[in-house]
């Protein structure tokens, strides 16, 4: 897991203030050094990755060619292939199930906010470690071992769980059904369990460390917006996992001590079934009230991440810091009630679908305003197009084109034709599944220097990033026609009917362009692993960026700073202030010593900052004569 | 050997990569542009979002067009035109919006791209702006809003009164569909009294639903409101007819409903079209196992003179099953009795 090296090359090792001589185990297994954490859960969620990619180049096989002889996957999936060379359909539908599990949970939020939260805050914050190290390791082996046995159901005789990633019951709680809903199930069951434990472990102390460890001058509104963003998901995911929990429990109950919370009125395989009275959208209610919020869980933190590239990379202020916080407070609160819309047709109560059509589209206006202001952070900037910045302007793209659609579906009367179509798959793979990715991707180009002390090579990212870019819209952009045509999802093949019986060409070329777009990500492999031990040595503040983290050297040691920890004097956004000789001032540079480019407001604080440093100065005094 | 090939080329192409990633690189420190702060790739770079804006519009717009009539299924049904017309409007709104923030994006990534003598404007906020555009992104989506949600409200209103009933029963992996019969009312159904000649769990012991019978395919009459009742056996289905523009899940335990009002017959359709096998379909759209994408069930839009003929000509389904009505009590067996000898 943790194979880095990060004593190579440290010229600064013998500044390390806090040197622990950790063993090899406390070092980089059962670490609590919040750095190594995170990239325990990049390298994991890297791992989970790759495995959920190729699970949909699996059905895309099927979908792009079905007539395809698929014998020479025998090697990999053995009997799921059958003796005329055919893909089971059983195992299709696992394949698409695991594949969303994978990606939403174990990639884009314990590989996203698990590693940037972990490796940022206390950095950006001025930290020493995060509050609770031991709890911080503990949240990294819950997801471990809940990955283990999620990995484990790959392997189970009759497949992992198949029901959709949103696994509904009856589907999930009967086994007659499909045989995915039995051992698979029951692990998927566990593996959500752990995950969970997992997200809570990490999401309090993240809040924690950020209420309770500032550093001082560190106010909340001079936190750069990766840590707002990181804070507001943190809230989230503290508030709604729980609530996933407690359907697992339900669904546990009704699979294996009879209860009937979900299932009523069933005859299946020959029999009339004792339960009565549960209710399947009651499964649905209680899922969606975790798994929007999800959506925002994994998407937040990567708008934090592409604001803070952005601003750096455009060498201006992010425009309307305080708006992008407004924004993303509106975002995390209307996050929780707008559940329902996922549900306009499953039979609920057509006023609650009225309800929730108009807090749906509310939840449009705060998204509006980041892409708006993004727009504006770029007008008449110096952009320096670094792999990172790239990847930040591709997730502005993809969160326009699939933002857009989610007003379609937001609206009721025009979700009927279109839920559960390729419309709908098209939506949500752009907005939130490769914007999140894209701000995963630019997270690890940005901050890479300042996890292993070396530079990744550019010009691998630029093809990388162009490629992905590129791929993507290939991938999801053609999936809108198909979806308007009503093809509906989760589907082995369209040819039993006739008005799917079309676009053979555009699935294929789809097809295509998801392999291209996976292959294209060994690029990214090859330059982080090679990058990791042999790539160019990282100058101090490589991106010429304010905050906190590039005061640290190259290489720092558990506790971060060799010596006190920085104060803050401004807020991170102070790129190309007129009158100052560089277009950066870190923000630990007083306002005091920069009275050429202080704005007349600063004035004021100026004095107050003075008076602060005076009285200062009389404490130490004090403290020295007493000794 | 096949096999052996593709290795040998896939080597090849891996190492042909490595040697062009370590020129360049070497190249670069030669040329110390590794230490400048933006590198000819910045160019390069800011070229690209133009070529790709051009590049990936004119895709776009070309096959939209080209492809007008094959993803634009017809539509019929009357609700149909309304939700078509909103998606259409909000496709114009949108489209509006996402290729003018597009060309933005790519437009200004392009002409503010690094510049050694230039430095960037230092705007970090503009409550004005802000304003703006949170305002009128919200007036223009209550637009949106509004009109979605007359339209949800007169789709989800109950069903006219008279309106034709037709039970459309989701299992592993079929549509079975039961009509009202004469009296337009469904009998009662119990899904512990589901057996091999009862699948839908009607119970008989209900006056109503002697009349009621079965069909392979739903027929349905030209411009009168049609009800579907919808339910599922096992697990969850959802019913989904394209042309018609209906979906509603079919949730075991708890039926659900979806009223209609179709305005062309099948007849009409593939003359329209001009494919004349056009059929009617309904497809389910929620996933319930290895056969979720094989659940087909035709419908039949008729004139209503032709539905009526149909409809005199079905045989209730005791008529078929007498043995179902051999355990009711004497006067519901009775009048069972007598509707088996009328149709016979």
């Amino acid at each position: 897991m943790a194979v880095v090296n990060t004593a190579t090359g440290d010229s600064h090792a013998h500044e390390v203030h806090d040197e622990h001589h950790d063993s090899f185990i406390t070092k980089y297994i059962f670490t609590t050094d919040h750095k190594m954490i995170g990239k325990q859960f990049l390298v994991t969620g890297i791992f989970w990755a790759l495995i959920g990619g190729f699970l949909s180049i699996l059905f895309r096989l099927q979908l792009g060619f079905p007539d395809m002889d698929m014998s020479f996957l025998k090697p990999i999936l053995g009997g799921w292939i059958d003796e005329s060379g055919e893909l089971d359909r059983n195992f299709f539908l696992a394949l698409v199930t695991m594949h969303g599990t994978i990606m939403v949970f174990f990639v884009l939020t314990a590989g996203l906010s698990g590693t940037f939260s972990n490796f940022l805050i206390p950095l950006q914050i001025g930290a020493r470690d995060m509050a609770s190290g031991f709890m911080n390791m503990l949240s990294y082996w819950f997801f471990f071992v809940s990955g283990l046995i999620m990995f484990a159901s790959l392997f189970l005789e009759k497949g992992p769980a198949g029901g959709g990633w949103v696994v509904y019951p009856p589907l999930s709680a009967l086994e007659q059904a499909i045989p995915g809903s039995g051992m698979g199930m029951t692990l998927w069951l566990i593996a959500m369990v752990f995950f969970i434990a997992s997200t809570l472990l990490g999401g309090i102390n993240y809040i924690t460390t950020i209420i309770n460890l500032r550093t001082k001058g560190m106010t909340f509104a001079r936190l750069p917006l990766t840590i707002w963003s990181f804070f507001l998901t943190a809230v989230i995911g503290l508030l709604s996992f729980p609530v996933l929990f407690a359907a697992a429990l339900l669904l546990v109950f009704d699979r294996s001590f009879g209860t009937s919370f979900y299932l009523a009125d069933i005859y299946i395989g020959g029999e009339a079934l004792p339960h009565t009275g549960g209710s399947p959208v009651l499964y649905q209610h209680l899922f969606w009230f975790l798994g929007h919020p999800e959506v925002y869980i994994v998407l937040l933190p990567a708008l934090g991440i592409t604001s803070e590239v952005i601003a750096t990379n455009s060498r201006k202020p992010i425009f309307g810091y305080k708006a992008m916080i407004i924004s993303m407070l509106g975002i995390t609160i209307l996050s929780f009630v707008v559940w329902a819309h996922h549900m306009f047709v499953s039979g609920m109560n057509p006023f609650l679908g009225s309800v929730f059509m108009f807090l749906t589209l509310i939840i449009a206006v705060p998204s509006a305003v980041k892409v708006f202001n993004y727009l504006t952070t770029l007008w008449r900037g110096n952009l320096i197009f670094t792999p990172a910045m790239l990847f930040s302007i591709g997730l502005v793209s993809f969160f326009i084109s699939g933002g857009l659609t989610g007003i379609f579906l937001g609206n009721s009367a025009i979700d009927i034709q279109l839920h559960d179509t390729y419309f709908v798959v098209a939506h949500f793979h752009l907005v939130m599944g490769s914007a999140s990715f894209f701000g995963l991707m630019a997270g690890v180009y940005h901050w890479f220097p300042k996890m292993f002390g070396r530079m990744m090579d550019s010009k691998l990212g630029y093809i990388h990033f162009w490629l992905t870019f590129i791929g993507v819209y290939m991938v999801f952009f053609p999936m809108h026609y198909i979806g308007i045509a009503g093809f509906p999802r989760r589907y082995y093949s369209w040819t039993n009917f006739d008005f799917a019986n079309m676009y053979t060409d555009l699935n294929m070329f789809v097809s295509i362009a998801a392999i291209v777009t996976f292959v294209s990500q060994f690029i990214f492999l090859f330059n982080f692993f090679y990058s990791m031990y042999k790539g160019r040595k990282a100058p101090h503040n490589p991106w010429r960026s304010n905050t906190l983290e590039w005061t640290t050297p190259i290489n720092p040691g558990h506790g971060n700073w060799p010596g006190e920890i920085p104060s803050v004097y401004r807020w991170p956004y102070d790129y190309s202030k007129p009158g100052s000789a560089e277009d950066f001032i870190p923000q630990t540079v007083p306002l005091s010593a920069t009275p050429e480019s202080n704005l007349p407001h600063e004035e004021e604080l100026v004095k107050l900052e003075k008076q602060i440093m005076a009285e200062e100065g009389q404490v130490l005094v004090a403290n020295e004569s007493k000794k | 050997m096949y096999g052996f090939l593709i290795a040998l080329g896939l080597l090849l192409l891996v190492s042909i990569i490595w040697m062009v990633y370590r020129v360049q690189t070497l190249v670069s420190v030669m040329k110390g542009s590794d230490k400048k702060r933006a590198s000819g790739s910045n160019k390069v770079n800011a070229a690209m979002f133009m070529v790709f804006l051009v590049g990936t519009f004119v895709l776009m717009a070309w096959y939209s067009v080209k492809e007008f009539d094959n993803y634009q299924l017809p539509i019929a049904s009357e609700h149909g035109q309304i939700t078509d017309n909103l998606f259409w409007i909000t496709m114009a709104v949108t489209g509006f919006i996402f290729i003018l923030t597009h060309i933005l994006l790519f437009w200004f990534s392009y002409r503010y791209q690094y510049e050694e003598d230039k430095r960037a404007a230092y705007y970090p906020d503009n409550n004005k702006l802000e304003i703006i555009w949170t305002l009128v992104p919200a007036l223009v989506l209550t637009v949106l809003v509004i009109s979605g949600w007359q339209a949800w409200k007169d789709i989800t209103s109950p069903a006219p009164e008279n309106a034709h009933v037709i039970e459309l029963l989701g299992y592993q992996f079929a549509w079975d569909i039961r009509y009202a019969g004469q009296d337009n009312q469904l009998g009662r159904h119990d899904f512990r009294l589901t057996n091999a000649t009862n699948s839908r769990g009607v119970d008989f012991t209900d006056e109503k639903a002697l009349d009621d019978f079965e069909s392979n395919i739903v027929v349905i009459p030209k411009g009168e409101p049609v009800l579907f009742r919808i339910r599922a056996r096992d697990v969850l289905h959802s019913v989904f007819a394209p042309h018609m523009r209906l979906k509603m899940d079919a949730v075991p335990g708890m039926p659900t409903r979806f009223w209609f009002t179709p305005t062309k017959t099948t007849a009409e359709m593939r003359e329209e079209t001009g494919n004349p096998e056009f059929e009617y379909e309904i497809a389910c759209t929620e996933v319930c196992g290895s056969g979720h994408f094989s659940m087909r069930k035709v419908i039949e839009v008729v004139t209503p003179e032709e539905y009526q003929k149909w409809l005199a000509e079905q045989k209730p389904f005791i008529v078929q099953n007498p043995d179902l009505v051999a355990n009711l009590p004497a006067d519901l067996k009775k009048v069972a009795e007598i509707m088996i000898e009328e149709n016979k």
